[in-house]
């Protein structure tokens, strides 16, 4: 438990200014972007040196408290919302990009970088940082790692996972340990930088990343489409996909996002259309231009009732920070808005979009539905109001059964905002037993003790004592068959 | 107004429990937030601030001194609103949650002692306002506070008064309200009958600048109305929670205000106008006031905001001897961008005048510190914030700074002299009038 002696502890490896333990301080940290999660950690702790994290790991292993890591708490699976005995450790005094390194194409950050200040320092010497989650302005690349964050460029351009080449980590048993490095190609072992890459902070705190830059691309083009039927969307999406050309971003909005995102931005965006796709293409000039035409053409084909280039840069920028407040901006319809993040393969997303909308016309709530529709990406949100328990509880069954028809063209309940809290009861659902065990087991070997965010991802079960348990199932199948008679 | 859910809170003026409930955490707010930049503590930023207000409102958090002392801590700049896409109102929680902490003296005595003299004593009526104006300008013309500076004798007797000294406004040779009549004729034809509020600071430090503000308006065809003996709108005590003094001075304006035959109300000052604004919010349980509340609240323009909306132009250009034609830029009033929305309206005017160069300032709608009473009470992250306005001036170099509020102005003059910046610091009003001198 988390005793007084532990406090005393803490306070003398950082100091009692980098440790918060007010009723004021706790509340502040007792959430993250996730609706309807919070709980109060015991303490709030700002570490400034990796030694103090391995001792502080350290200290939670012998006293037997959690620790639960934070960037900017814009997490929307509740990997941030604190467990029960914890404290919660923050990276804000971890701002500094160390270096950009121009000859190799690396950058090595701290955790607690923003991201948008990040992709404007390396967008300053010519370079480019692709991955673009919705909070970039807010969100930290160390949270964006642990949670393998994905964005607005996902289709071109990939993930997070994507862009890390190496790691410093203090790992759960207080050891810092160092993967990867500036090699393009490095085979040598097991990759435990990719176990780590989307880990949610439950197998080691990032001290230091090391990303991969590529080369700013020459141009661009950006491009609103506006659809009187959502189908017409869906089907343009497709037809883009399969006619080879890959947009840096192909985004999705339904009529409600609209209206919203228009009432806060004030775009000139008609409110009465069905839907709305954002395409933006990038890279060399005459091959930006040659297909920014061929995606008009397809989305004149498929019954767009108009198509709006930007004007210039400061217009494709608004558009497309619009498109990244959307889900910021439904909450203007209803106070609590439950985000979900369903991904399937491309070609199944008109179908997804039609049980969408088959699930929330059956259980008579409101939604709102937008996403990164070039990679399958929904984001489904219910908008309801945390005060109404009925129609929360109504919310949740009807998501049940979205992650089941997500599930069952193939998808996944989660595409890019991590398990948490929030999703951990259905992982089973998804998850090959034998790879779930895995998981399971790795969580055990790495973290014996239990100590860094617990009880996300899954939930754990009584640790068992003695030999491992044997698949009594499969040795009972074959005796029933008679195999060993 | 709803109540429910109040448990912490008591009375009229409690945090609305749907504006609380609105905030959905995304944390969107956090990086625009010049108290959360400052700390770094997620119960300095507007999401935080949020929270602590829901945990009193349920009961979860009593309302203890840090709880005050955050609130007070935070600007009321608003920028966060600005940000908001959800569109939570952020400023009616934080004065609210001010004004139960004010009704139930949950403060601290050195801010309550701090608060009662600004609030009680210099602002509470415009006589004693300018009484001691007076005294200020006595002091500041006869050498004694140029003697008292330069000897160190003022730091001596108190470093933080000598720290406060150079905050000090100016004071007007003479006072606006004491020289203007209350019919003012437009110069030919008139097209519009506007009022006008002389203001507290205003009318007693930038006297100045209400005339420019008038000769503006009666050039572009305004018969400008100044109802006599006025006094302070009230944002000030509403801003730092005393909602029955503000009630009070508010009520006074709207008496003054509601006359017939006024098309606006034409303000010069962003934290006037943003209050003038939501007399029909403050009176709106108020059976007597209420209308005649809400009608001043249509009236009220800001002046960037009525000239821009009516064609103003200015007359021409003023010959320039320099070769490079001077540099001008603009830094949005808090309470001009931020509360009432009022953004592009300067920067057209301001670009409309030719011969100057317009260069936008970089992080223009950022806080500079003022907040009304903000640099005396919280002094010194005051100073921490103006220092980030005055980096940001200084690395356009302009010739002239223009702004639409007199807090700001004060605020960065301070900054400019503090730094050495050579920067003509003009109000909006004046910079306007120059531009239509013969």
């Amino acid at each position: 438990m988390f005793t007084p002696s532990a406090l005393k502890k803490l306070q003398t490896i950082l100091g009692p200014a980098d440790v918060l333990t007010s009723q004021e301080d706790r509340i502040s940290y007792s959430y993250d972007g996730t609706p309807m999660l919070s709980r109060l950690p015991e303490a709030v702790l700002r570490p400034r040196t990796a030694d103090q994290i391995a001792a502080i790991v350290q200290l939670a292993n012998e006293e037997e408290f959690a620790i639960v890591p934070r960037g900017s708490g814009s997490g929307l699976s509740g990997g941030s919302v604190p467990v029960e005995n914890c404290v919660v450790m923050l990276t804000n005094h971890w701002t500094r990009i160390l270096e950009i390194d121009e000859r190799n194409l690396t950058a090595w950050v701290e955790p607690g970088v923003i991201t948008a200040q990040f992709h404007s320092a390396v967008e300053g010497r010519g370079l480019f940082y692709p991955p673009d989650p919705g909070s970039a302005a807010v969100c930290t690349l160390g949270g964006n790692v642990a949670e393998n964050a994905g964005g607005l460029r996902g289709l071109k351009y990939g993930v997070t996972k994507n862009y890390v080449l190496g790691l410093e980590v203090v790992l759960p048993t207080g050891e810092i340990m160092t993967v990867g490095g500036k090699s393009v190609k490095d085979v040598a072992g097991y990759n435990l930088r990719d176990v780590l890459v989307g880990s949610e902070g439950t197998l080691g705190i990032f001290t230091k990343i090391l990303l991969r830059l590529i080369p700013k691309p020459e141009s661009s083009s950006t491009m609103l489409v506006m659809y009187d039927r959502l189908t017409d969307a869906a089907e343009t999406v497709s037809s883009i996909i399969a006619a080879r050309i890959s947009p840096a971003a192909l985004e999705f909005l339904d009529n409600t996002t609209i209206r919203c995102v228009e009432e806060f931005a004030h775009l000139g965006l008609p409110t009465n259309i069905e839907a709305l796709l954002l395409i933006e293409v990038d890279g060399r000039g005459s091959v930006v231009e040659e297909d920014a035409s061929m995606i008009e053409k397809i989305c004149r084909d498929h019954g767009a009732r108009e198509v709006r280039r930007a004007r210039d840069d400061g217009e494709a920028a608004r558009l497309r920070s619009a498109r990244k407040i959307a889900f910021s901006a439904l909450a203007r319809v209803k106070p609590t808005t439950i985000l979900e993040d369903v991904t399937v393969p491309r070609s199944e997303v008109a179908l997804m979009l039609d049980r969408i909308q088959e699930i929330s016309r059956k259980y008579g709530l409101m939604w709102g539905n937008f996403g990164h529709a070039g990679d399958g990406n929904l984001h489904p949100t219910c908008l309801t109001d945390e005060r109404d328990h009925a129609e929360v509880h109504k919310a949740e069954k009807a998501f049940d059964e979205v992650f089941s028809a997500a599930v069952k063209l193939g998808g996944t309940i989660t595409g890019e905002h991590g398990t948490g809290l929030a999703k951990r009861a259905f992982l089973d659902r998804l998850t090959d037993p034998p790879a779930l065990q895995m998981m399971r087991s790795l969580k055990d070997v790495m973290d014996p003790r239990r100590v860094l965010n617990p009880g996300k991802i899954f939930e754990l079960k009584p640790r068992c004592e003695g030999p491992m348990p044997r698949r009594r199932e499969q040795i009972e199948k074959f005796l029933a068959q008679g195999a060993f008679t | 107004m709803t109540t429910t859910s109040v448990k912490g809170f008591a009375g009229v003026d409690v945090p609305n429990d749907d504006v609380i409930t609105n905030c959905m955490h995304c944390g969107l707010c956090l990086p625009t937030c010049p108290t959360y930049v400052l700390t770094g503590l997620e119960r300095s930023s507007p999401r935080g601030r949020i929270r602590l207000i829901k945990s009193v409102a349920s009961g979860d958090l009593p309302m203890s001194e840090l709880f005050v002392e955050e609130m007070n801590f935070c600007l009321d700049c608003q920028a966060c609103e600005t940000a908001c896409p959800a569109g939570v109102r952020y400023g009616s929680l934080v004065e609210a949650a001010r004004a139960q902490a004010f009704a139930q003296e949950r403060e601290s005595r050195a801010t309550r002692l701090l608060k009662r003299f600004f609030l009680g004593t210099v602002f509470s009526s415009h006589r004693r306002l300018k009484g001691l104006a007076t005294l200020l300008k006595v002091y500041q013309r006869s050498g004694m506070a140029w003697f008292l500076r330069r000897t160190g004798i003022l730091a001596a007797i108190s470093p933080k008064l000598a720290r406060l000294d150079p905050l000090t406004p100016q004071i007007s040779d003479s006072f606006s309200s004491d020289v203007l009549p209350e019919v003012l004729s437009p110069y030919g034809e008139r097209r519009y009958r506007v009022g006008f509020l002389t203001g507290c600071i205003m009318d007693v430090a930038f006297g100045n600048v209400n005339m420019d503000t008038i000769e503006v308006l009666r050039r572009h065809g305004c018969e400008v109305i100044v109802p006599q003996s006025q006094s302070c709108c009230g944002s000030l005590a509403a801003h730092y929670g005393d909602m029955t003094s503000a009630r009070r001075m508010a009520a006074g304006a709207v008496d003054l205000f509601k006359r017939d035959g006024l098309d606006w109300i034409v303000m010069n000052s962003a934290g006037c106008g943003a209050f003038f604004k939501e007399y029909g919010h403050l009176f709106a349980d108020d059976p007597e006031r209420a209308s005649a509340a809400e009608l001043v609240a249509a009236r009220t323009k800001d002046l960037t905001e009525f000239l821009a909306s009516t064609g103003f132009r200015p007359r021409h250009a003023r010959p320039s001897g320099n070769k490079r034609p001077p540099r001008v830029t603009y830094h949005d009033a808090c309470h001009l961008a931020h509360t009432q929305k009022v953004v592009q309206e300067p920067r057209r005017l301001v670009q409309s005048v030719p011969g100057y160069e317009y260069v936008e300032l970089p992080e223009a709608s950022w806080c500079c510190g003022s907040a009304g009473i903000y640099n005396i009470v919280e002094h010194e992250a005051a100073m921490q914030i103006l220092e980030r306005k005055v980096d940001n001036i200084a690395s356009i170099a302009p010739d002239v700074l223009v702004t639409g509020n007199p807090g700001c102005m004060v605020q960065i003059r301070h900054g400019l002299e503090r730094r050495g910046l050579n920067v003509r610091l003009l109000h909006t009003a004046t910079f306007l009038r120059e531009a239509c001198d013969p």
